[in-house]
């Protein structure tokens, strides 16, 4: 590994419900390295998004973080001031979000909502940071940004919107790129688009990248390493192809299960779809022990009242299960 | 752009034209009674010859599509007859009160904006704080009271005990005349505007865009600045336009509460006094501004809203 | 669970205004049924001139004017006045907004257009001014008053009831009863109708508010409740009449117009929030 350059230890998200604190998030533990791209998959509701929000500072009532540490670089931020937040955001964290559209400012033009990152972060003047935006717009492969820089959100289409997003959120070359469900909310074939620039302009700035999202074919394929969350816990991390090739958990297992495959399902005889019975449990009934537990074909008695640990696995492996492999 | 703005123009012109035509039905229903009142009434006994002569010029014999086109033709031209009880013309009449009802609709809204929007602003930032609950009693309790009864308070308080400001009138036009009652007609729409303004910002506060203006690194301030400011102002011009309306209803109440002379006063003594044309020329006209009012809000929208501007 | 923060709201709403308001209108309910009982006097005949323009003390709780009415009794009598101005308007206000919207949604075509058209004009038209005309028409008197406030604010529950149909329209339900072989009466009082019971209630609540301090204002002017009837807006308008004389008369009818308003503003608000949750009704 390259040197680390976010670690997430312990990381406890804590949601206030009346009287009660649940902890929407537990025990979240990864890292990922300079330039490496990191993949984090689940389910909605099982803590992924409000773990990106906590790295970047961003929890809102009732969420807070409730414990455990964030290191960027080797500093730890996880009880910094905002005023430090503030400026760790954008210029060495940027984060983009799934609805393009709603992300970004209705009234504004977009080139403006682009140079406002580098008169805010490098102290350029709005006439140098137009010019630098339009620059971002060429650089996200926009055609004849020169134009561009003028029309407002509700004039582009979806996946121009994400472009601009992405030159915004790059616009200060930071060190990571957090991109929570960047592709969901586009059409397919924009999806492949998106993900490739995402990709190519990492790379060339040597951005690490935290990839957040339901798809793990889609994150396997761009990611070096994924981690699988479930009910707020990390249930599984490995190398992208072991985690397809070779599934420890039971949860991942039924994930790539389920994944269609063309042809192989009817080659073998199967005609339906295979899933994963039950449903995601909500944050209030959290069942006790191994969170999967109703859901698990191979639950057994110590899986109803234990919670497992860690157990760490060759190659820079994880997993979370009493039954795994 | 210019089409937008061509199209809305184009709606007011038949509400115009019903309005103008509503004013006009609703008096000649029984505008019988509206001079027979004046027998009825036992303040004055006409003469019956005299009160013939004023149905003939008054044109009451007449079928009521000629009336009407005759009300129509006159109206176009400005002429809006002359008045029952001074005979003069009622443009005329009129003419001479708009002045005093536009600075006390205009000093009412400045009061209303000034402080209700800042309020609204204020307790958005800071929800549930003291300011916040502070803020949002005063609005409901704004809503809730008679503004003419408020500006009785007022005047009782002001201008009769502690003798700081007059207690009725016009006086030389000057501030300290404007004071008492642009309060008083502003109290209610500043109410409206201050929780109207709470919760477009709060709206605005946890929209989308301005969570990623936070993510992009910039303090508070800069969000609010930048970012809330215009997107939470476009919904608050409707209700200041909205509030016109209602505005022009109250300021009738509180002209007459303190002596203004404006056209609300005027609208009440004629109708006092059984003066049809001066009535029908009042409503005429209050009814005229609002809908200039409702146009500019249109227009001002246009302007600021880019999603109108090039209409997709 | 959502990431999305919960909107925070000052301690007013929710709760506490549901019972503050609910409380101050019940106590404004009681005291106009209670009438009778509760005054001192008859608040129109018993005018005894050598009791005029006494101060609130033991005897007058509230004082007397200067025909020497007692004051206290006028009030607890106009909240009759009041309140019946509010409920009878907003019944008038909700019978003809409701009716007009629901056929305009429901069969479309030239008479939504009609519709469509006349609340526009009525929204042209300052509601206020608009009362003040009609009474100008019809003279004084309570029948009057609640025509012309019945007849001049349904445009809300219209605009409503009109976008309630459409929306049921455009989900299918209607075409789903129609196949069902449902008349179309049938259709829009069991499926449309309970859509919009929940927004039309606050609309009425709040409307009585209205309603009631447009009654003082009309009543004030002279053209709403004459005196010597003791409506509170009338005592008002002697109020300012005898205002160096009788300067107690100013307070009270005011105050009790305030807290029948705000408990029917807090009431509605309250009622908002559990009725109408997406806001249908919010102004704006």
């Amino acid at each position: 590994m390259t040197g680390s350059l976010l670690k997430v230890d312990g990381l406890r998200i804590a949601l206030a419900s009346g009287q009660t604190t649940y902890n929407a998030a537990e025990d979240v533990s990864f890292e990922i390295g300079r330039g490496e791209a990191f993949g984090l998959v689940g389910e909605s509701g099982c803590g992924k998004s409000i773990t990106a929000l906590a790295i970047m500072g961003l929890l809102k009532r009732p969420l807070s973080l409730g414990g455990g540490r964030i290191v960027l670089d080797g500093e730890e931020i996880q009880n910094a001031s905002p005023a430090k937040m503030r400026a760790l955001r954008g210029s060495r964290i940027g984060m983009i979000f799934q609805e393009p559209m709603t992300a970004l400012n209705p009234l504004s033009p977009v080139g403006r909502q682009i140079a406002e990152m580098f008169v805010l972060h490098q102290r350029a003047s709005w006439s140098e940071a137009m010019d630098r935006a339009e620059d971002a717009l060429r650089q996200v492969h926009v055609p004849s940004p020169e134009r561009r820089i003028k029309d407002f959100p509700h004039q582009l289409s979806g996946g121009m919107r994400q472009r601009v997003m992405i030159a915004i959120a790059l616009a200060c070359s930071p060190e990571l790129l957090i991109a929570d469900e960047p592709t969901t909310a586009l059409d397919v074939t924009v999806q492949a688009e998106i993900i490739d620039l995402m990709a190519e302009l990492c790379a060339a700035k040597g951005t690490a990248i935290l990839m957040i999202s339901h798809d793990l074919g889609l994150v396997a394929n761009m990611c070096q390493r994924v981690a699988v969350m479930y009910a707020g816990r990390i249930v599984e991390a490995q190398p992208a192809e072991a985690i397809f090739a070779a599934p420890q958990h039971p949860y991942t297992q039924g994930l790539v299960n389920s994944l269609p495959r063309l042809g192989e399902r009817s080659k073998r005889g199967q005609q339906r779809l295979r899933e994963i019975a039950g449903v995601v449990p909500s944050i209030q009934a959290y069942p006790t022990g191994c969170r999967f537990n109703p859901r698990c074909p191979r639950a057994s008695d110590v899986c109803l009242t234990t919670p497992p640990a860690i157990t760490p696995l060759p190659a820079d492996s994880l997993v979370r299960c009493h039954h795994h492999g | 752009m210019i089409l937008v703005l061509a199209r809305r123009l184009a709606n007011v012109v038949p509400t115009l034209v019903a309005v103008i035509a509503l004013v006009f039905l609703l008096f000649s229903v029984l505008p019988g009674s509206f001079i027979s009142g004046m027998g009825e009434d036992g303040r004055t006994t006409i003469d019956p010859a005299v009160m013939e002569r004023m149905r003939k010029e008054m044109g009451l014999d007449d079928p009521l599509p000629e009336r009407f086109a005759k009300y129509i033709a006159h109206t176009a031209v400005g002429d809006l007859g002359k008045s029952f009880r001074t005979r003069e013309p009622v443009t005329y009449l009129i003419g001479q009160r708009i002045w005093p009802s536009l600075k006390l609709m205009f000093a009412a809204m400045a009061f209303a904006i000034a402080v209700g929007v800042t309020l609204g602003f204020l307790a958005a930032l800071r929800p549930g704080s003291l300011v916040d609950t502070v803020s949002m009693v005063a609005a409901i309790s704004g809503l809730s009271l008679s503004q003419f009864w408020f500006g009785l308070m007022l005047m009782y308080l002001f201008a009769l005990t502690l003798h700081w400001l007059p207690s009725f009138g016009y006086g030389d036009g000057g501030i300290r005349h404007l004071i008492l009652p642009a309060i008083a007609l502003g109290v209610g729409p500043m109410a409206l505007l201050a929780r109207t303004t709470r919760a477009a910002v709060l709206d605005v506060l946890n929209a989308d865009f301005v969570r990623t203006a936070r993510a992009k690194g910039m303090s508070e301030r800069r969000v609010v600045e930048w970012h809330v400011l215009r997107n939470a102002l476009v919904l608050v011009i409707t209700i200041i336009g909205l509030q016109f309306g209602s505005l022009m209803g109250q300021a009738v109440v509180v002209e007459k509460l303190f002596a203004w002379p404006g056209v609300g006063s005027l609208l009440i003594d004629s109708v006092f006094q059984r003066d049809m044309p001066a009535v029908q020329g009042c409503i005429l006209l209050i009814v005229l501004f609002f809908l200039a009012i409702n146009t500019l809000v249109d227009i001002a929208y246009v302007a600021i809203d880019p999603r109108i501007r090039y209409g997709r | 669970m959502t990431l999305m923060p919960l909107k925070l709201v000052p301690k007013l709403r929710g709760g506490t205004s549901l019972w503050i308001g609910g409380g101050l209108v019940a106590l404004a309910v009681f005291v106009a049924v209670a009438a009778p009982l509760i005054a001192r006097t008859d608040p129109v005949m018993d005018a005894n001139l050598m009791n005029a323009e006494i101060p609130p003390g033991w005897e007058f709780p509230f004082g007397t004017d200067a025909q020497g009415r007692d004051i206290y009794s006028r009030i607890v009598y106009g909240a009759r006045i009041s309140l019946t101005v509010g409920i009878g308007s907003q019944i008038l206000n909700s019978l003809i907004g409701v009716s007009l919207g629901l056929t305009a949604g429901y069969w479309g075509g030239w008479w939504d257009d009609f519709v469509t058209g006349l609340t526009n004009l009525m929204l042209a038209i300052p509601s206020l001014i608009f009362a003040l005309a009609i009474m100008a028409i019809l003279g004084p008197g309570l029948t009057s008053l609640l025509a012309a406030l019945g007849l001049t604010a349904w445009s809300y529950s219209c605009r409503i009831a009109r976008a309630q149909v459409l929306s049921l329209k455009s989900q299918g339900y209607i075409q789903a009863a129609r196949i069902l072989g449902y008349g179309d009466l049938r259709i829009m009082f069991t499926q449309v109708l309970p859509n919009i019971l929940g927004p039309l209630i606050v609309i009425a609540t709040l409307g009585m508010g209205t309603a009631i301090l447009s009654e003082a204002a009309l009543s004030f002017l002279g053209l709403g409740i004459r005196p010597p009837f003791p409506s509170w807006g009338s005592m008002l308008s002697e109020a300012r009449d005898q205002i160096n004389t009788v300067p107690w008369l100013s307070i009270f009818p005011g105050v009790a117009i305030f807290l029948t308003v705000l408990g029917l503003n807090l009431l509605g608000d309250g009622l908002r929030d559990i009725l109408d949750p997406q806001s249908t009704t919010r102004r704006s």
